[in-house]
């Protein structure tokens, strides 16, 4: 390569360890004790329960955080990365979950960000060019098409995750960590990344962060899987089935229920007709969206993240405006309602962040148990708050919910995701809904609770309630739900039953492709 | 982490902020070549010698009191009003108008009306950047800020028109005042000058004590201060709310300019609001935000802001050592309770002490 | 009437410099991230010390340049030297931005007015800075007047505009500056420090409110006072919303709000008869209704902006 001597970088990587990795945070020992090792040319499968401190591995891999105890070794030789740009310098690259762009510039001015002082340059002069000529040689290389002029907001995410690879590339990466890469894509993407990190392995070895065990089958040599922070097993992985994977990951066999009803359809209770609404940039989110959900069903909505998914669960809400159609819920218009009104009129919500949509932070549980009723008979008297049936209730959920905390009154900020997550369904569950929207339930959730929250909304369903399910996780979806509405760019492309649902169709759907 | 460690680790940290704060003043001071343990004796301790400057003193701590509860309404709320200064120009306006178009309703219906006329009047001047905020997302910091400008112009402007002293007009010294108010607006006196407003203020505490932490009311008010989205995500209106705890703020920053001329001055003159506003906003926060501290916060600055009075005679420092000394305390305090709530930072400390106590033993 | 316009026009452009640069510092610190509410206190500070230094040189009377040079050099220093303890508040410790930069112009208020009474006394005037006439241009009729007959210091600060657009958009500082006000986790994964980038541009940003303080006190009023500032600092936090972060757009807000406070120069020189307080407070009256104009839907806003950078902590 004629410019590529102003980024080369080191060596080949032909060995990577880590070794008696800890690392703590308050109240968490984030990882204790791990040790690592990747050779050359080989894929390391880092998998585990979410929570279970991949991440966390990675970031020190980076130079992110800094062990507690540990050390890193490249080729034999100990390295002390201070912050990701020695980790650069040694040829490492990460792809993170969410993926790190700035999203109001352009892909080239993105890169030109990483590539910082190893540009060639005037003192101060930002040459964009030499970065676009990078951006071309690695993309026709490794077969990564980007557009180097286009903004990160104007992109898809499959779009944004090639825009991330190149990135990494541009920097010199011989060695490329992937923090979930999958999450965000369909099946069909899944496919056509997994072939691409094959091809890639030429010339790299990588190490990916998972806990789909197709695609750890699939692609890595070897796997690791981390629980609390600890290597519980390593090996390789033609070795063990999916299954044996599976059952050491979790450490102890959960069977996630599944919904085995048959098709006694109540009356439609949520009725979306086509429904447009605008996201926060101004542009249709919705596009004449139809939907309709009976009592006792579950409704799957399948899709890539960032097709309407969010502003379909906030405008049923009344959180947002309609700008056209109408949404009947038991048969009363609620279009352009505020959220009161619809929380009266018998609307549960599981929002999408749970840890400042679904609770106030600083708030103790029990104050979080009551947010939307406070103002109800139940809690209080005229204006007066009334602690006493507060704290009764907030006692009661508690246990009911298994939510584990120090006390009712402790802030509920600092509880884990799970138990913020018992909090908010515990609330909703409490209210006695007579619909529920539950955006992303299990998202970044540890099986014990993913096992929870899904047993519950299957007992919510046999109580007959309606159950709008939004989700990314295609086996949540698939579990659960009684059909599955696929959405794509802001409209349903299609609604199947569950008998007919398969992955791969749903793929097709969620990537646009009409049937 | 034990408890001895978390307590002894708050109060270290407390006091090196208040070392830190001291240090950054006598800084100051000494540039300008105070004798910097003089200057704190006459303003710290000076005031409290004689029950006149105490009395003094509290005089000071009655407007600071109830614009510092006006103001950790809304901080709670989630909004920061830092216009207290104007509303409590409106309030003063409204008062006065008041006071002088009915000069012979008798006092038990006059005073009580231009009280409330003085809430009324900064009240919707706190309203205009609580609405604001609410439904067009102006910055309460800017929007708060101009409306002090635009107050402080306004009550010049009726000072000297509408307002002015009829006998002003007739001898013309060019003093910009209202006529001595009638005595049916008066506040009665205690002893001195100290006026039956601290009475007012401290009632006023527990109310909002219990508004806060005993009504539907403040639980809303609360909730969307701690997590605006959650709360809206929870069908509490936070705009509704914002607007709400804006126009209390302001109706709290008129009534201490009612009191402050029902009480101390009666009849409008300039220089009344004496930077209280922005007073009120350190006293709120070294109250803790919490009703029970203000009091004490509001009698400390009183004694600062009376102190420093003193200080140009007594050592030649400039008065104006108040304000920076309010703006030292205001950094210190936001950069202590960060401090203070990174739990990473205080683990660090605690792993550190814990190896050690193990070196040591 | 022509001639009053021009004079109204001609007092725009050098009344203008003190908004302008302050807002472009105000910018760099918002496009990092960083809301200092500081500015007015910093512009305070920056007043006093360059009019103290030319004020002690010449005992109030004729300098030479060079002290006013020095004026507005401990003037930048000075306000760098905020700058930086606005970065220790607010990116070291994490304070919370708005309620912190309150302190901060408190404290450079106060510090300013202390300083002043002890150094100076009252009411002192210095020379100030003579107005040069560019060569030929000067005498064009009435745009000379306009747009060529102004101090050095004001030409200058109209040159930084497109500097600092070069800075913000053609250099690699300034694509940091902006990376880290918009995605700071993005930023430091690509390994750029995001504290001392934000550190940086609070040092710039300090410097320029500083300066814009010195012009106030040595070129525009040729003295100091309590109410020299009046809440022009502020008014250069609200003119960077108004000007979406953008260099140009500043400038034209800076020149709209100055015409606004020259209107009261005009009222009083034409002769009407309007009351002084009214047209006095026209400028605040237009911020506010400026900022319930702009400040919904911000989609060019610096999505970081007034919030801290940790690491450690996921969100």
């Amino acid at each position: 390569m004629p410019c590529s001597d102003s980024f080369s970088i080191m060596d080949k990587i032909r060995s990577l360890r880590m070794e008696h990795i800890t690392k703590r945070f308050p109240g968490v020992l984030a990882s204790d004790d791990i040790s690592i090792d990747v050779g050359e040319g080989e894929v390391l499968a880092l998998v585990g329960e979410n929570g279970a401190g991949k991440t966390t591995l990675m970031n020190i891999l980076m130079g992110l955080y800094q062990p507690d105890e540990g050390r890193i070794l490249i080729n034999g030789e100990p390295v002390r990365f201070r912050g990701p740009e020695d980790a650069f310098r040694a040829g490492l690259g990460m792809v993170h979950q969410t993926y790190m762009l700035v999203p109001n510039m352009t892909v080239t001015e993105n890169i030109a960000l990483g590539l910082g002082r190893n540009l060639p340059k005037r003192p101060g002069h930002l040459d964009l060019k030499a970065v676009r000529k990078r951006i071309e040689e690695i993309s026709q290389r490794y077969g990564l098409a980007v557009n180097p002029d286009a903004y990160i907001w104007q992109l898809s995410v499959g779009e944004q995750q090639k825009v991330e690879l190149v990135k990494t590339l541009c920097l010199g990466a011989k060695f490329l960590i992937l923090d979930e890469p999958t999450s965000a894509l369909t099946p069909q993407e899944v496919d056509e990344l997994i072939a691409l990190l094959h091809r890639m392995t030429d010339e790299l070895s990588i190490i990916f962060i998972s806990h789909k065990l197709q695609e750890v089958k699939a692609l890595s040599n070897k796997v690791t899987i981390l629980r609390h922070g600890k290597v519980v097993f390593s090996g390789n992985t033609d070795d063990y089935s999916s299954q044996e994977i599976a059952a050491r990951m979790t450490g102890h066999e959960i069977v996630l229920p599944k919904n085995k009803g048959t098709g006694q359809k109540g009356d439609v209770v949520l009725s979306l007709s086509d429904v447009t609404v605008m996201s926060d940039r101004k542009i249709p989110a919705l596009n004449s969206l139809t939907l309709d959900v009976r009592a006792g069903e579950i409704v799957g909505l399948a899709g890539v993240s960032g097709n309407g998914q969010r502003e379909l669960a906030e405008v049923i809400n009344g959180l947002r405006k309609v700008e056209s159609g109408s949404i009947r819920f038991f048969g009363n218009e609620i279009a352009n309602k505020t959220p009161r009104e619809i929380i009266d009129s018998g609307m549960g919500y599981i929002p999408e962040e749970r840890n400042t949509e679904g609770i106030v932070p600083p708030f103790s549980i029990k104050e979080n148990f009551v947010l939307k009723d406070i103002s109800s008979p139940s809690f209080s008297s005229w204006v007066l708050v009334d602690g006493k049936k507060i704290d009764s209730t907030a006692e009661k959920l508690v246990k009911r919910f298994d939510v584990r905390c120090p006390g009712i009154d402790t802030a509920s900020g600092s509880l884990s995701g799970g138990n913020i997550q018992k909090v908010i369904l515990a609330r909703e569950i409490e209210r006695k809904p007579k619909f529920l929207v539950a955006v992303y339930p299990t998202r970044g959730l540890d099986m014990g609770a993913v096992e929870f929250i899904h047993s519950e909304l299957l007992k919510l369903r046999e109580s007959g309630i309606g159950i709008l399910l939004i989700s990314e996780e295609l086996d949540e979806i698939l579990d659960l739900s009684d059909r599955i509405a696929v959405i794509y760019k802001g409209s349903v492309q299609r609604v199947l039953d569950r008998s007919e649902a398969t992955p791969d169709r749903l793929g097709i759907l969620m990537a646009g492709v009409q049937e | 982490m034990t408890k001895g460690f978390r307590i002894a680790f708050r109060c270290t940290i407390i006091v090196i902020a208040a070392i830190a704060a001291v240090l950054i003043a006598s800084v100051i001071l000494w540039l300008i070549g105070a004798d910097v343990s003089d200057t704190f004796f006459t303003i710290v301790i000076e005031p409290l010698s004689r029950m006149l400057h105490i009395s003094e003193v509290l005089i000071r701590a009655i407007p600071l009191c109830i614009i510092a509860l006006g103001i950790s309404v809304a901080y709670r709320s989630g909004i920061i009003n830092i216009g207290a200064e104007g509303q409590m120009a409106m309030g003063l306006l409204a008062f006065t108008g008041v006071a002088l178009a009915f000069p012979d309703v008798p006092r038990p219906l006059l005073l009580p009306l231009a009280l409330i006329a003085s809430m009324i009047g900064g009240g919707i001047w706190g309203f205009i950047p609580g609405i604001l905020k609410a439904k067009l997302n102006v910055s309460e910091l800017l929007s708060t800020v101009m409306l002090n400008y635009i107050a402080a112009q306004f009550y010049s402007l009726c000072l000297r028109t509408i307002y002015l002293d009829p006998a002003e007009q007739v001898y013309g010294t060019g003093t910009p005042q209202s006529m001595k108010l009638t005595e049916n607006v008066w506040l009665g006196r205690l002893t001195g000058r100290l006026h039956y407003g601290i009475i007012i203020a401290l009632v006023l505490a527990v109310l909002i004590y219990l508004l806060m932490w005993k009504t539907t009311m403040g639980f809303k008010m609360r909730a969307s201060g701690s997590g605006a989205r959650a709360a809206r995500y929870g069908g509490i209106s936070v705009g509704f709310w914002l607007a709400a705890s804006m126009a209390i703020s302001g109706a709290f920053a008129g009534l201490a300019g009612g009191v402050e001329l029902a009480g101390v001055h009666r009849r409008a003159i300039e220089g009344i609001t004496n930077n209280y506003g922005f007073s009120g906003v350190v006293v709120a926060l070294f109250g803790g935000l919490h009703p029970f501290g203000i009091i004490p916060a509001s009698f400390l600055f009183g004694l600062l802001i009376y102190g420093s009075t003193l200080a140009p005679s007594k050592v030649g420092v400039p008065a104006n050592i108040v304000q920076v000394m309010q703006g030292i305390i205001i950094i210190v305090i936001v950069t202590a309770q960060m401090v203070l709530s990174n739990t990473y930072f205080q683990d660090r400390v605690w792993r550190k002490y814990q190896a050690l106590r193990k070196k040591e033993g | 009437m022509l001639a009053v316009i021009t004079n109204m026009l001609s007092m725009c452009i050098p009344f203008s410099v003190a908004l302008l640069l302050a807002s472009l510092g105000e910018m760099f610190n918002q496009r990092a991230g960083v809301f200092n509410l500081g500015c007015e206190g910093v512009m305070a500070m920056g007043a006093f010390v360059g009019m103290l230094i030319p004020f002690l040189a010449g005992h109030g009377g004729a300098v030479s340049e060079w002290y006013n040079l020095l004026g507005f050099a401990a003037a930048a220093v000075l306000g760098a030297v905020f700058g930086l303890i606005f970065g220790v508040i607010t990116v070291t410790f994490r304070a919370p931005q708005g309620i912190a930069g309150i302190g901060l112009q408190m404290f450079g208020v106060g510090t300013a007015g202390t300083l002043f009474r002890h150094f100076v006394g009252g009411t002192q005037s210095i020379p100030g800075i003579p107005d040069v006439d560019i060569p030929l241009l000067a005498k064009i009729p009435v745009i000379g007047d306009i747009f060529f007959s102004h101090n050095v210091v004001a030409y200058l600060a109209y040159i930084f505009v497109p500097v600092a657009w070069y800075i913000l958009f053609k250099t690699y500082w300034g694509l940091k500056v902006r990376a880290v006000g918009t995605n700071p986790r993005a930023a430091d994964s690509m390994g750029i420090n995001v504290s001392r980038t934000r550190y940086e541009a609070l040092v710039v940003g300090g410097a320029l409110a500083g300066l814009a303080g010195a012009y106030l006190s040595i070129a525009q009023a040729k003295m100091f006072s309590d109410t020299l500032i009046s809440g022009r600092g502020f008014i250069a936090v609200a003119l960077v919303y108004f000007g979406h972060w953008h260099p140009l757009q500043i400038m034209g807000g800076a020149l709209l709000f100055t015409l606004a406070q020259t209107f009261q120069t005009i009222v009083q020189s034409m002769g009407i008869s309007f009351p002084y307080e009214l047209a006095v407070m026209l400028p605040y009256v237009l911020v506010i209704v400026v900022l319930s104009f702009t400040s919904r839907n911000q989609t060019t806003s610096p999505t970081a902006l007034g919030k801290p950078f940790n690491r450690e902590i996921r969100t």
